[in-house]
């Protein structure tokens, strides 16, 4: 394999972490108003994300510092050509972040509502807004000889990148109300496996839609094999959560979205953004790539730093692997 | 104004924001390591409350610090792609190390310190802590890594475009070896400050001595060895900075003609344009001396530059605007300085066991937390204003840098957005801050983590 490839790969398992693990944490975000009852439960469900959310979060800013060292054009014209995009996904993060840590520090319900709509809507908005993201980059996008992006942000929002994004936000949806059936005792994890399944029938009918859509695009028999194993495995999560089996549903949820990641990138390779005025101006991982000099380097890190990394995020799994419940959240300050 | 402008403006000022909190977490996550050790090795329930009420000031601050540091990861690509493209080989290694080796530390260890009281053995937790604070200053050195490739570019070839040959010469860039420290001692200044301040507020009133006496100590200490080692890192970082940009040398004094020997200028009332000053003060001597480290030491001035420059690159203007590098430079020593003043006072004001001194002199220290925040915004906004017309210093001008398909529509948007969010969030942020400051600590027996995990900082 050449250190083009290898990055190619690491960027796709960055990726593949981050919508794992954010994936379920906007999941509780936008189901804030749908699934709690009360204060109390509201305050259960944002600390059963509250130690590992920021740590997720670094899976994207990893993605983000490594596209721009392995593949700098690819980062500046996906940057710089999804701009309008990006930065509604930068506000919602950015309201998102500060709403987790500041809305139970006053004591007042405005304040609180505020915060809580400022983390349903910053959880919202990048779950749909990534899977439109990610649809366009799989689909193409004008570029031309420079590798700028000349379309425009109407461009971007295309039928088949809509579906994308839906299908993406019904997945964190779901992965995020399986994640609470298993990290909630009582009432409410009761709750939450209910709405997992009904999400997540309709999680499943948005995905077949558009992985048979993307497979029709570009695909071969490789990523038809990965899409079909990403739709069975969701199908057996819901399996999973309907008999109360809750460890083997979110397993089996992070697999599919996983997989689902992986199967795009794999329809992407050998490009990381094609053209569609010229399939000669598209962006590959070999035009778009640092050199083996820096690539070589970051191999290095990457190798020994990625397993630490998932070493220790574990462990904090681990830690923290205790259920929550109405009667481990203290009184307020 | 057009698209370059703008996009100039937006990482100004989301660049200096984000940098208003980032030294308060570099210099607090360490301070209040420091008192979170002093419990765990004494028992005593005073440093446990200061923790506590220490921590949540400075989880407060962090939020911003991590929302306002994402912006940064993507403006690179959005705003300036060209540069993205020209310096990305060299630039994103660092980036990604920050994210993969401090990012992920800090994040991750802040969460089980937060969430992890009574849960983890107390030894565990503390190192959690420390953790953290080792993983503020590992992302500040790649960070600086970074822009110091901009500040002196080393260890590259132009292959249309700068592609790394030498990796290690860019880990130990010379102008790196000295900016992180400085960086550094003045994260610790500021830390140091907001214990200082928030406990003189509290001393004033004559409230819980126990804890608020030896956490102003602590951030006496803290300002006082911060300010020492800022100046002793900001003389090396002038003479470092002499070798590779004497313009910004020359701008920061406002020295037109080369002189031998230099004075310092303490300051000037009048133009800075190069026509005659009206009024100004010098040291004799003393700019030979910062630059090239002997009192009759020639230091080079802006005219000479400039006309080195024309033949050396071409045609241009190669001078920065002047009275911002004049006065940057000024102002972060001189806020500096006097946050380092107020810290003396107060240590005077707490000698021998005793807590005692005018309201006066109370308010005063209180009001010193505006002190490091404009201090290392000067210096930042000198660094790099000073830089220009370079974005990579001899190699790229920052014309050429800008997003080129990036209309300026788009960018407006995008600053009167950022600008107006930020504007809005710094007034909740300061809002927490004070009530949160103005609190009293947490009683003992509250502080105490219980078995079984009563998450005390529970969101
Ligand atoms: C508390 C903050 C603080 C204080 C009191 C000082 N500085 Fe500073 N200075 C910074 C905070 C700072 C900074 C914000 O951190 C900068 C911006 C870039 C950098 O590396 O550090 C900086 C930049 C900076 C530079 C520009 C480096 C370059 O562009 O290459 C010089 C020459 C100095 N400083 C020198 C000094 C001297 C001689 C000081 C006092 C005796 C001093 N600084 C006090
Ligand atoms: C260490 C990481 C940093 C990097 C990599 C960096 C990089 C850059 C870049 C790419 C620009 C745009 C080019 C330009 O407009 O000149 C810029 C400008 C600027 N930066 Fe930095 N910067 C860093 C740190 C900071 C900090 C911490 C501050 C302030 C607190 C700051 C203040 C500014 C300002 C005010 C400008 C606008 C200057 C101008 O356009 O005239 N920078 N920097
Ligand atoms: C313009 C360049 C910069 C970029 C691209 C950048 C990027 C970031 C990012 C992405 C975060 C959030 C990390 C998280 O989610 O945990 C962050 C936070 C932080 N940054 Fe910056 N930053 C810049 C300038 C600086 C400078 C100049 C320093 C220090 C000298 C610094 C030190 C920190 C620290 C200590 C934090 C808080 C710790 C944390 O959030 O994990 N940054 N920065």
């Amino acid at each position: 394999m050449e250190l083009t490839d290898i990055w190619f790969v690491a960027i796709t398992v960055l990726w593949v972490g981050y919508f794992v693990l954010e994936g379920f944490d906007f999941g509780v975000g936008m189901l804030l108003p749908v699934m709690a009852r009360n204060e109390t439960e509201r305050r259960v469900m944002i600390n059963t994300i509250g130690p590992v959310w920021d740590g997720n979060e670094v899976w994207l800013i990893t993605a983000g510092g490594a596209t721009f060292a392995a593949f700098p054009e690819w980062y500046a014209s996906l940057f710089s050509g999804f701009y309008l995009p990006l930065l509604l996904i930068l506000l919602a993060l950015i309201v998102r972040g500060v709403a987790f840590e500041y809305r139970a520090k006053r004591d007042s319900m405005t304040w609180r509502r505020r915060w809580d709509a400022c983390i349903v809507a910053g959880s919202f908005a990048p779950a749909l807004l990534w899977g439109i993201a990610f649809a366009n980059i799989v689909r193409g996008v004008k570029l031309d000889a420079r590798h700028e992006y000349v379309g425009t942000f109407w461009d971007l929002l295309n039928p088949y990148a809509l579906l994308g994004g839906l299908t993406t936000l019904a997945l964190c949806a779901t992965h995020g109300a399986v994640f609470l059936a298993l990290k909630t005792t009582g009432e409410i994890s009761g709750r939450a496996a209910v709405l997992a399944l009904r999400t997540g029938v309709a999680a499943a009918v948005l995905a077949v839609a558009f992985l048979t859509w993307t497979q029709i695009q570009g695909g071969t028999l490789g990523t038809v094999i990965l899409s079909a194993v990403a739709v069975l495995s969701f199908a057996a999560a819901l399996g999973a959560i309907a008999k109360g089996r809750q460890g083997w549903a979110f397993l089996l949820s992070a697999v599919a979205i996983g997989v689902t990641v992986i199967s795009l990138f794999a329809v992407l390779y050998p490009n990381v953004l094609p053209s569609t005025v010229n399939p000669a101006y598209s962006l590959t991982v070999e035009n778009a790539a640092a050199t083996p000099k820096t690539l070589g380097i970051m191999t290095w890190v990457a190798v020994i730093f990625l397993p630490l990394v998932l070493l220790y995020q574990s462990w904090t799994y681990w830690v923290f692997r205790r259920r929550i419940g109405v009667g481990d959240i203290p009184a307020h300050h | 104004m057009d698209a370059l402008d703008l996009a100039r403006w937006q990482f100004g000022v989301t660049t200096v924001y984000h940098f208003l909190f980032v030294p308060v977490t570099i210099g607090m996550s360490l301070l209040v390591a420091i008192l979170n050790t002093a419990w765990v090795r004494t028992g005593n329930p005073a440093y446990l409350r200061a923790t506590k009420f220490f921590g949540t000031l400075f989880l407060i601050n962090f939020a911003m610090g991590v929302v306002t540091g994402l912006v940064q990861e993507f403006q690179f690509g959005m705003n300036w792609s060209s540069y993205s493209r020209f310096v990305g080989d060299i630039f994103g290694a660092p980036l990604a190390l920050e994210a993969l080796l401090a990012f992920f530390l800090e994040s991750t260890f802040l969460g089980l310190w937060i969430f992890g009281w009574g849960r983890l053995p107390k030894r565990v937790h503390l190192a959690c802590i420390w953790i953290v604070a080792i993983g503020t200053m590992l992302s500040a050195y790649f960070i600086l890594a970074a822009n110091s490739f901009m500040q002196w570019p080393v260890g590259f070839k132009i292959n249309g475009r700068a592609e790394l040959v030498d990796f290690g010469a860019v880990l130990t860039n010379k102008v790196l070896l000295a900016t992180f420290p400085h960086t550094i001692f003045g994260c610790w200044l500021a830390g140091g400050v907001i214990l200082m301040a928030v406990s003189s507020w509290h001393l004033a009133r004559g409230r819980d001595l126990d804890v608020f006496r030896p956490s102003l100590r602590l951030g006496v200490i803290a300002v006082l060895v911060g300010a020492l080692g800022v100046t002793v890192s900001g003389d090396l970082l002038g003479k470092t900075m002499t070798q590779t940009q004497p313009m910004k040398m020359a701008a920061a004094e406002a020295l037109y003609e080369t002189r031998q020997p230099a004075p310092f200028s303490l300051f000037t009332i009048g133009t800075l344009d190069g026509t005659e000053p009206i009024f100004q003060l010098e040291i004799p001597g003393l700019l030979s001396q910062l630059a090239t480290g002997s009192f009759d030491g020639k230091v080079q001035g802006i005219n000479d530059l400039q006309a080195e420059y024309q033949k050396r690159f071409g045609p241009g203007d190669y001078r920065p605007y002047i009275p911002i590098a004049y006065w940057g430079f000024r102002l972060m020593i001189g806020f500096g300085m006097l946050a380092a003043l107020v810290a003396l006072v107060l240590l005077w004001m707490t000698r021998g066991r005793q807590v005692r001194g005018k309201s006066l002199l109370w308010k005063a220290a209180v009001w010193s937390v505006v002190l490091p925040f404009l201090a290392h915004s000067f210096g930042w906004i000198f660094t790099e204003m000073a830089r220009q017309p370079w974005i990579v210093f001899s190699q790229m001008k920052t014309v050429d840098g800008v997003s080129p398909t990036v209309g300026a529509g788009t960018a407006l948007t995008s600053l009167i957005v950022f600008t107006v969010l930020y504007g809005v969030l710094a007034l909740v942020e300061v809002g927490l801050m004070i009530k949160y400051a103005r609190v009293a600590p947490p009683p003992a027996d509250q502080a105490e983590p219980r078995d079984g995990g009563e998450m005390s900082f529970a969101y």
